[in-house]
């Protein structure tokens, strides 16, 4: 196999509704990737891009095929990639395995979504239809209701009192707006309080309005390319090291693992092994903080902590900003905002930023090995692991 | 290969009162509701077998927020019901007002019955909708 290489990116502001289109995002996304990379839209020899609903938000599907056409790689392969919030992530997954082939020099891979736009009554349905449709849903099975059941789980495999917990999963989020702050391109760019937390609205119990993250608009494109490519382009390429990825059945039927996510720790592992690095060894991660709780459990099964333990880290600051492994200091899910197809993809961004050292006030200092998690639905996984190449 | 339990039959068979899994020849783990395989050993010669409606509720949430066409559920609980033959099944807690669930829930010993979703413009059809109430 070939290394592969980021060496441009693209994200739009993650925002509440926005009147563009999901192509008119993408495309501005896609343009400042190919422009960092100092190629042009005909250098593009395919496009993997994640959307997952944009039948139900723009009554668009085959996406794919208008987005190349618009940015002007006229006539390349254009795939889309479902995997419910972890689809761009998918995406870069497999275009990394195209790249390293050798089948292409020069892919696009990204995602785009219209989630705000949609509104909470559909936006809540349609983010239903990742669950199990004839067995799981019929009981009104929503996402917040997902994380709810783990963490009420959670709280009794762990013999955590749930008043404890909770202000454990309020930290999560209260780290991850602080960190918003700082970033110019989140959703919520300011500070809440444990206070804020707790005295939100119920969505699902024990979760809370601010335990959740947003429904947001925005769109994020990567450029890969070979290694080869890469020495033409910059002299500080961003090589995927290690990829993961890995499915379940519905909830239920993961039953006695659960709160854990098997998936997560099948994932992981691909990506550790490939990479040849371990949790000890990642100085900066990007994880599916798509609940508080969610955070909790990612960070367990991504090895940073022992099993019943994290909110302890978050309490003690180990997930911060130079402590033992800092978490989602782009704003994670929570601020930044969860575009969901576009959310692997602007992970990945993130990573790519961070170990470039370009991150401004919330930079890692001296980063160099950066993973990412994301979570699709109750049973898509995937992990990728990037190292600093130069 | 032909799959043994079909989402309709185990559906009909729920309306009629009766909690139909697959019981595995090879491991004898019991898989519900059905798959094509065992989720124990992904073993494929199963036989239905009629299940004794009895488990206890290992998490439960109250949901504030419904789906589209749903709203008016609301607050409705969702629990995750371990049967007494081992498998993990969702449905709806009745029962108990939802203003009132708490941990204290979990562990609590249920039987299984039923009601029926509708379904939606998404879901078409009727789905056998599992309820819980306590034994």
């Amino acid at each position: 196999m070939r290394k592969v290489a980021i060496v441009g990116t693209g994200d739009t502001p993650f925002t509440f509704a926005t009147e563009k289109t999901s192509i008119e995002l993408f495309s501005e996304a896609a343009m400042d990737a190919i422009n960092e990379a100092k190629l042009i839209p005909k250098d593009i020899q395919a496009l993997y891009l994640g959307n997952c609903l944009g039948d139900f938000s723009e009554g668009q599907a085959m996406i794919q095929s208008y987005a190349a056409n618009d940015i002007g790689a006229f006539h390349i392969p254009a795939t889309r990639f479902e995997g419910a919030c972890a689809s761009s992530s998918l995406a870069v997954r497999d275009a990394f395995i195209w790249v390293a082939s050798g089948y292409y020099d020069v892919v696009l891979v990204g995602g785009v979504e219209k989630a705000a736009s949609m509104g909470t009554p559909l936006a809540t349905r349609t983010f239903s239809m990742f669950t199990d449709s004839h067995y799981e849903f019929p009981a009104g099975l929503t996402f917040p209701a997902m994380f709810a059941l783990l963490t009420h789980l959670y709280a009794k495999s762990y013999g955590i009192p749930l008043e404890k917990l909770k202000e454990q999963m309020a930290l999560v989020s209260v780290q991850s707006h602080y960190y918003g702050k700082f970033n110019p391109k989140a959703q919520f760019r300011k500070e809440i309080t444990v206070d804020d937390v707790l005295n939100g609205f119920m969505v699902a119990s024990p979760l809370q309005l601010l335990d959740c993250c947003p429904f947001s608009d925005g769109a994020a494109a990567v450029v890969l390319v070979s290694e080869e490519k890469a020495r033409e382009i910059t002299d500080k390429p961003v090589y995927i090291t290690g990829i993961g990825q890995a499915s379940s059945g519905r909830l239920s039927v993961q039953k006695d693992y659960l709160p854990r996510l098997r998936a997560r720790e099948e994932s992981a592992k691909q990506a550790y092994d490939m990479a040849g690095v371990g949790p000890a060894d990642i100085d900066v991660c990007e994880l599916h903080d798509c609940f508080s709780i969610a955070a909790l459990i990612a960070a367990e099964s991504l090895g940073f902590f022992e099993f019943g333990k994290s909110g302890e880290a978050w309490e003690k600051g180990e997930t911060k900003i130079g402590g033992k492994i800092p978490i989602d200091v782009s704003g994670g899910l929570k601020a930044k905002g969860h575009p969901i197809s576009a959310t692997g993809a602007s992970q990945v961004i993130e990573i790519y930023h961070q170990l470039r050292g370009e991150c401004g006030e919330r930079q890692v200092e001296g980063a160099k090995i950066g993973m990412t998690d994301t979570l699709g639905g109750d049973g898509v996984l995937c992990n990728l692991i990037m190292q600093k190449g130069w | 290969m032909e799959y043994k339990l079909t989402f309709k039959d185990y559906s009909n068979a729920l309306t009629k009162g009766k909690l139909l899994g697959l019981k595995c020849k090879d491991c004898g783990n019991i898989t519900v509701p059905p798959k094509m395989t065992c989720q124990e050993c992904a073993g494929t010669d199963l036989d239905p077998v009629e299940l004794s409606k009895r488990g206890k509720i290992v998490t439960f949430t109250v949901v504030n927020v419904a789906p589209e066409g749903r709203q008016n559920e609301v607050p409705y609980i969702i629990a995750l019901v371990k049967l007494d033959e081992g498998p993990w099944i969702m449905g709806n807690l009745v029962d108990i007002d939802p203003a009132r669930a708490s941990m204290d829930l979990i562990d609590r010993e249920v039987r299984v019955g039923f009601r029926v979703f509708p379904g939606d413009k998404y879901a078409p059809g009727d789905r056998a909708r599992p309820v819980f109430s306590f034994l």
